[in-house]
C-alpha cells in the first residue's frame, strides 16, 4: 500500500502541491488525474521517492520514504517501487533482455532468468530480447518498460502518462497490461494521467487542479468535472 | 548485466569516438615505449659489450671512436699504434692483460678483427663447428655472420680493404675453419683471425714475401715452425715496423682506472679511453634525442587524455536521461560516479594496450631494418618493467579524464531531468 499525509511541495516558494492525505490499499489501482502543469508527475515523483516533498510524510509497504538516506533510499526504490514514465526511455546501448537485467541487478536482486523470461512472454517481446531499442516500434518499447517496472516484482507500480501517446487500440492494451501484471502478484497500481479515456477503468480517482484544494474523490465527481 | 557490462556497451555504442581516443591515446604509448625497448635494450647492449674491458689503448684522437672501433666495431679507427709501445704496456705492473687488435678489413658488412685467441675467451664464444685459425688465412666467423651470409666450414670469402666496400683483397681469399657459438654480443658479427693473417692482407707481407711468418713467429709459433725459416734479426726489423690497430686492457688492480689512462695519455704516443666513461657519454648525447621524443609522446598523451575527457563529458549531456532511469530503478550516485570513472579507465587502458602492441611491433620492425644493419640488437620481444609504469599512468589519466564527468553524473537530479525529456 501507499499513503501520503500532508504533502507539500514548493519550487523557489511557490506552492505547486498541496495534497492532505492519499492512500491506496494494498493491491489497489488508483488514478491521479490533472491537466499538464497541474503537479500530476511532481506527486509521481514524490511517490516514487524521486523528489523529497517539502513537507509531508510518503510511506509505501509500511517504509516511511523520508526515513531513508541517500543510497538506502535508491535500493529501496529499486526493490519496492516500478516506474513506467511517459517517455518510454530505454538505453540505447543494451539490448531489450539486457535493459530489463539491468533493473534486477539496479536494484541488487538477482538475475532471474526464468523471470525473465516470463516477463518477455507475457508482454510478447520474446522475440526481441536480442533487439536493441532504436529497432523497436512504440509499443514495443512502451512493453519493455513495463517489464523493466514489473521484473522485480515491486509493491508498487507507478505509471506517468503511460498511455498519452497512443491510439486507442494500443492505450487500451498498455493499460490492460499494467492492470494484468499488478493483479498477477497483487501490486498496488497509480496511474497519472489527463487521458479521458482511462478513468471509465477506475474506481478510485484523485484529481488535480487547483493546489490548494485538492482531494481524494469518488468516480462520480472526477466524471463530473 | 554488471558494472563492467554496462560500461562496455557504452564503449562499444560509441565506436567512432572509442576507436579515435585510442588510436591517439595508442599512438602516444607506443611512442613511449620504442623509446623505452631502444634506449633499455641499447643500454644492455652497451653494456654486455663494454663488460670486462677496463680500458682500450689505441692511436691519438677522438676517445669516443676509439671506443666505437674497437669495442661496438661501429666506426672507423683512429689510427695505428707501434707494437713495441703496446708490448711495453703489457708488461706495466697494473695491467692483468691485453688483447691486441687489427683492424681495417671487412667481409659483406662484418669487420674482419685480427687478433688472438684471447678474444673469444674475453667474449666468452667457442668454436662450436670446425676448430680455431691455425694459419695464415683462416678465419672463424660468429655465429651472425654465418648464418647471414649462409657460410659454412672451407668456404672460401674475400675480405674488402676498409670498412663496407673497398677495394677487394682479391688474391688473398680467407677460408672459414670454424664457426663461433652465439654469445649474445658484438663478437656474433665478427670475423675473427690472426693478427698476423690482417697484416698479411696489407703492404706488410706484400713488400716482404714472409712477413707474416714473422709475426706468425711471435703469437703462434707452435703452428707456423715448417714455415718459419727466416732470421731472427729479420723479425726484430719487422716489430720495428709492426701496428695494432688498439689494445684491449684489463687492470690488475681497480686503482689502476686512477692512474694508468693518464700515464698512457702523457707518457706514450697512445691514447686511452675508459669504455665505461665513453659510453655514458654517448648514451648522455643520445639522451637529448630521447627526450625531445619523450616530450612528444607525452604531448600525444595529453591530448588524448583530453579526448577521454570531451568523450565522456558530451556523453553525460546525452546521458542524462539514461541516468536518471537508472537512479529509478535503483542505481545509487556513488555507482554512476564508479561506472563513468570505470569508463574513463577502460578507455585509457584499450589506449595502452594498443600502444602497447603498436610499440613492440614498431620496435621488432625497427630492430629488423634499422638495428640489424647497425650492428645493434633491438628486438620488439623484449619486455620492460617500465611497461608496467606505462599501466598505472593509463589509470591515472583514466580516472583524472573521466572524474568531471563522473561528478556531473552523480549530481543529475533525477525529478528534473525526468521532466524536462
Amino acid at each position: 500500500m501507499i499513503e501520503l499525509r500532508g504533502i507539500e511541495h514548493r519550487y523557489e516558494k511557490d506552492l505547486v502541491l498541496s495534497l492532505p492525505h492519499f492512500s491506496v490499499d494494498s493491491g489497489g489501482h488508483a488514478l491521479v488525474l490533472g491537466l499538464s502543469g497541474s503537479g500530476k508527475s511532481t506527486l509521481l515523483h514524490i511517490m516514487g521517492g524521486l523528489l523529497r516533498p517539502t513537507a509531508g510524510s510518503v510511506t509505501v509497504a509500511g517504509v516511511d520514504m523520508s526515513s531513508l538516506k541517500g543510497h538506502q533510499l535508491d535500493r529501496f526504490r529499486g526493490k519496492h517501487i516500478g516506474i513506467v514514465f511517459q517517455q518510454m526511455h530505454l538505453l540505447g546501448s543494451l539490448t531489450v533482455e539486457e535493459n530489463i537485467r539491468l533493473a534486477s541487478y539496479l536494484a541488487g536482486k538477482p538475475q532471474d532468468d526464468a523471470r525473465i523470461r516470463e516477463v518477455l512472454t507475457e508482454l510478447d517481446l520474446f522475440d526481441k530480447a536480442k533487439s536493441y531499442p532504436n529497432t523497436l516500434s512504440q509499443g514495443q518499447k512502451q512493453r519493455v518498460c513495463i517489464a523493466r517496472a514489473v521484473i522485480n516484482k515491486p509493491e508498487l507500480i507507478l505509471a506517468d502518462e503511460p498511455t498519452s501517446s497512443l491510439d486507442d487500440v494500443r492505450s487500451e492494451n498498455v493499460l490492460r497490461l499494467l492492470v494484468k501484471q499488478a493483479e498477477s502478484y497483487g501490486a498496488t497500481l497509480v496511474i497519472a494521467t489527463h487521458d479521458q479515456r482511462i478513468k471509465p477503468h477506475f474506481e478510485n480517482q484523485l484529481v488535480l487542479d487547483d493546489p490548494v484544494n485538492v482531494t481524494q474523490s469518488a468516480v462520480e465527481e472526477a466524471i463530473s468535472r | 548485466m554488471n558494472i563492467l557490462k554496462l560500461t562496455l556497451s557504452y564503449i562499444r555504442q560509441n565506436k567512432l569516438g572509442t576507436a579515435l581516443n585510442v588510436l591517439l591515446l595508442g599512438l602516444g604509448m607506443a611512442t613511449i615505449v620504442v623509446l623505452l625497448l631502444f634506449s633499455k635494450q641499447l643500454d644492455d647492449n652497451l653494456q654486455s659489450n663494454v663488460k670486462g674491458i677496463d680500458l682500450v689503448v689505441g692511436a691519438k684522437g677522438s676517445p669516443l671512436q676509439l671506443i666505437l672501433s674497437s669495442v661496438f666495431h661501429i666506426d672507423t679507427p683512429p689510427g695505428n699504434i707501434p707494437v713495441r709501445e703496446a708490448r711495453e704496456l703489457s708488461m706495466h705492473p697494473m695491467v692483468a692483460e691485453t688483447i691486441p687488435l687489427a683492424l681495417g678489413d671487412s667481409y659483406e658488412q662484418y669487420r674482419i678483427v685480427g687478433s688472438t685467441p684471447a678474444l673469444l675467451d674475453h667474449y666468452e664464444v667457442a668454436v662450436v663447428q670446425g676448430a680455431s685459425w691455425s694459419s695464415a688465412f683462416e678465419v672463424v666467423v660468429g655465429s651472425q655472420v654465418a648464418e647471414e651470409e649462409g657460410l659454412t666450414i672451407g668456404d672460401t670469402i674475400v675480405s674488402a680493404h676498409g670498412i663496407g666496400g673497398g677495394n677487394a683483397h682479391g688474391d688473398h681469399p680467407l677460408r672459414v675453419v670454424g664457426i663461433l657459438g652465439s654469445a649474445g654480443s658484438v663478437i656474433d658479427r665478427l670475423v675473427v683471425t690472426s693478427i698476423e693473417t690482417v697484416w698479411a692482407m696489407h703492404g706488410l707481407h706484400s713488400a716482404e714475401e714472409d712477413a707474416h711468418d714473422e709475426h706468425d713467429e711471435e703469437d703462434s709459433h707452435d703452428h707456423e715452425e715448417s714455415e718459419s725459416d727466416h732470421h731472427d734479426e729479420d723479425v726484430m726489423a719487422s716489430d720495428e715496423n709492426l701496428e695494432y690497430t688498439t689494445l684491449l686492457v684489463k687492470y690488475k688492480t681497480p686503482i689502476a682506472a686512477a692512474t694508468l689512462p693518464r700515464y698512457i695519455n702523457k707518457e706514450t704516443s697512445m691514447q686511452a679511453a675508459a669504455p665505461v666513461f665513453q659510453t655514458a657519454r654517448l648514451l648522455s648525447l643520445l639522451g637529448t634525442g630521447i627526450d625531445a621524443f619523450r616530450v612528444f609522446a607525452y604531448v600525444l598523451i595529453f591530448a588524448a587524455s583530453l579526448g577521454v575527457f570531451i568523450a565522456l563529458y558530451n556523453a553525460m549531456k546525452e546521458r542524462a536521461y539514461d541516468l536518471a532511469i537508472m537512479r529509478t530503478m535503483g542505481a545509487s550516485r556513488g555507482f554512476l560516479l564508479k561506472q563513468v570513472i570505470l569508463e574513463g579507465v577502460l578507455l585509457a587502458l584499450l589506449g595502452t594496450l594498443f600502444g602497447l602492441i603498436l610499440g613492440h611491433g614498431a620496435a621488432e620492425l625497427l630492430g629488423t631494418f634499422v638495428g640489424e644493419s647497425r650492428g645493434l640488437d633491438i628486438s620488439g620481444f623484449f619486455f620492460s618493467i617500465d611497461e608496467l609504469w606505462l599501466v598505472a599512468l593509463a589509470i591515472v589519466i583514466g580516472v583524472i579524464a573521466s572524474v568531471l564527468p563522473a561528478i556531473q553524473a552523480y549530481r543529475t537530479d533525477i525529478a528534473r531531468t525526468l521532466s524536462q525529456s
